[in-house]
């Protein structure tokens, strides 16, 4: 069977790692390419690097970065972070990234997407969406450039981007990012319900017993930010992840359906 | 010379990388000239069949690789969609023919209730025995398809894989082996299947 997958999801701004509450406030890390050796002798199941500069620059992905990164990466890498041609993705998968992750141009620029798919498989292209509850408490697919909510309902935006034939979706939970309060699993399971395609969830994460709960619920990637990069109450900067034991713990559970 | 075939179909650079973290050296090639002084050929692939295929035949890699596989004995691993282009052919696209490198067809995962892509680490049953698999423990790889390669001589068979059904996960017919995961981006598992995969190869 499918493993449950546990997923370092990693944010770079100007070139440097850093970690976001909210969207906001970054705290900055400290060396990528070394998170990224720590993570890969850690063995994890798979990495997620993503540019948050580089859309709101306009600038082109940061390809030697990019190419230190994956060449450490013996593990499935996905980069997202300013990709809106079909030139800059084969740069990208030439340089050793498995997938290639899509936000602001699924919202803005799709016009190069299915030659895409058609070119590199649905299972190269990912997803992400953000997601923020309104004043209502509602959620929301929400803009991180233009910093507000899209008009479009959750659910129907899954449903729209699934159409499109992407092969994975990065769902990222924008009100609880960096809080480490646990998941929303009312809006989790609701998302899982709408597609068949592989979601990866993010947002909330704090506590091994956090990922323990989605598991339980039927939920098998799981991305952590927050958790996996800095400990304790003063937040320092410790990268880490989960023991082999707790792995098979997360992959012994019984699915409550 | 391990000699990488390129056609545009993307992640070259994982198993460059995977290969050289062996020691081992490699040299990609995008036309059939290229396949000349091969000791081994490694067939990767994302993407769709027809549009590989189509590719391959472009560049008169189509032919070539039946040649150098067939009258020179030379080694060949596909890897993922690399692994369905050496079969006859594929549910997905217009049906056009593979390379027909052993005797097996691709199918589409029946979807009710089931996640597809098939994507993450899975398990591997060993059919089989053997170099490229470890029998003494549960040995894991990386899979993301949507496509699964079924066999029609159950000897080609070396390990099987579980998702929704069991479907062929690595075959080896004389000088031809496919796997359907990615043994690049396999950590452990993967270094040590591609050191298998290379022990006897004249790099």
């Amino acid at each position: 069977m499918l493993r449950v997958r546990v997923i370092p999801v990693l944010l770079l701004d100007q070139g440097g790692l850093v970690k976001t509450i909210g969207f906001k406030n970054k705290i900055y890390i400290g060396d990528v390419v070394n998170a990224i050796k720590i993570f890969n002798d850690k063995e994890v199941d798979e990495i997620v690097v993503l540019d948050i500069s580089a859309s709101k620059s306009k600038s082109e992905p940061n390809y030697q970065i990019i190419k230190d990164i994956a060449s450490e990466c013996f593990m499935p890498l996905s980069y997202g972070g300013g990709i809106n041609s079909l030139s800059q993705m084969s740069k990208i998968f030439s340089i050793g990234v498995e997938k290639i992750v899509l936000n602001q141009s699924l919202l803005n620029n799709r016009s190069f997407i299915s030659k895409a798919i058609d070119l590199y498989g649905s299972q190269s292209i990912v997803a992400s969406v953000d997601i923020k509850t309104n004043f209502f408490g509602k959620y929301k697919v929400y803009d991180y450039i233009k910093k507000k909510a899209v008009y479009l309902p959750v659910e129907k935006y899954i449903q729209h981007i699934e159409n499109i034939g992407v092969g994975e979706i990065l769902v990222n939970n924008v009100s609880l990012d960096g809080t480490r309060l646990g998941p929303d699993m009312q809006i989790i399971k609701k998302i899982d319900q709408e597609t068949t395609l592989p979601i990866v969830y993010c947002g909330g994460v704090g506590s091994f017993q956090h990922i323990v709960k989605m598991v339980k619920a039927g939920i098998r990637s799981i991305g952590v930010g927050s958790y996996f990069i800095l400990y304790g109450r003063h937040k320092a900067v410790l990268i880490n992840y989960l023991t082999s034991e707790k792995i098979n713990v997360l992959n012994a559970i019984k699915v409550n359906s | 010379m391990i000699t990488i075939i390129d056609y545009d179909s993307g992640n070259i650079g994982s198993i460059v990388n995977m290969i050289k973290s062996i020691g081992f050296e490699s040299t990609v090639v995008r036309d059939s000239k290229g396949l000349d002084g091969a000791s081994a050929i490694i067939l990767p692939g994302v993407g769709s069949f027809d549009t590989a295929i189509e590719k391959l035949n472009k560049s008169e890699m189509f032919s070539s690789i039946i040649n150098k596989v067939t009258i020179n004995k030379i080694p060949i691993l596909g890897i993922c969609l690399g692994m369905q282009l050496l079969t006859k052919g594929s549910e997905e696209g217009d049906g056009l023919k593979g390379l027909g490198l052993v005797d097996a067809h691709c199918f589409k995962f029946n979807t009710k209730g089931l996640k597809v892509p098939h994507m993450g680490w899975n398990e591997v049953h060993v059919k089989k025995n053997s170099i490229y698999f470890d029998t003494t423990i549960q040995e894991r790889f990386y899979f993301a398809h949507s496509y699964a390669v079924t066999c029609k001589n159950k000897a080609d068979i070396l390990t099987t894989t579980t998702h929704g059904h069991n479907f062929t996960s690595s075959f080896l017919h004389g000088n031809v082996l496919g796997v359907q995961f990615h043994p690049e981006k396999s950590h452990s598992f993967g270094k040590k299947f591609f050191e298998s995969f290379l022990k006897d190869i004249d790099a």
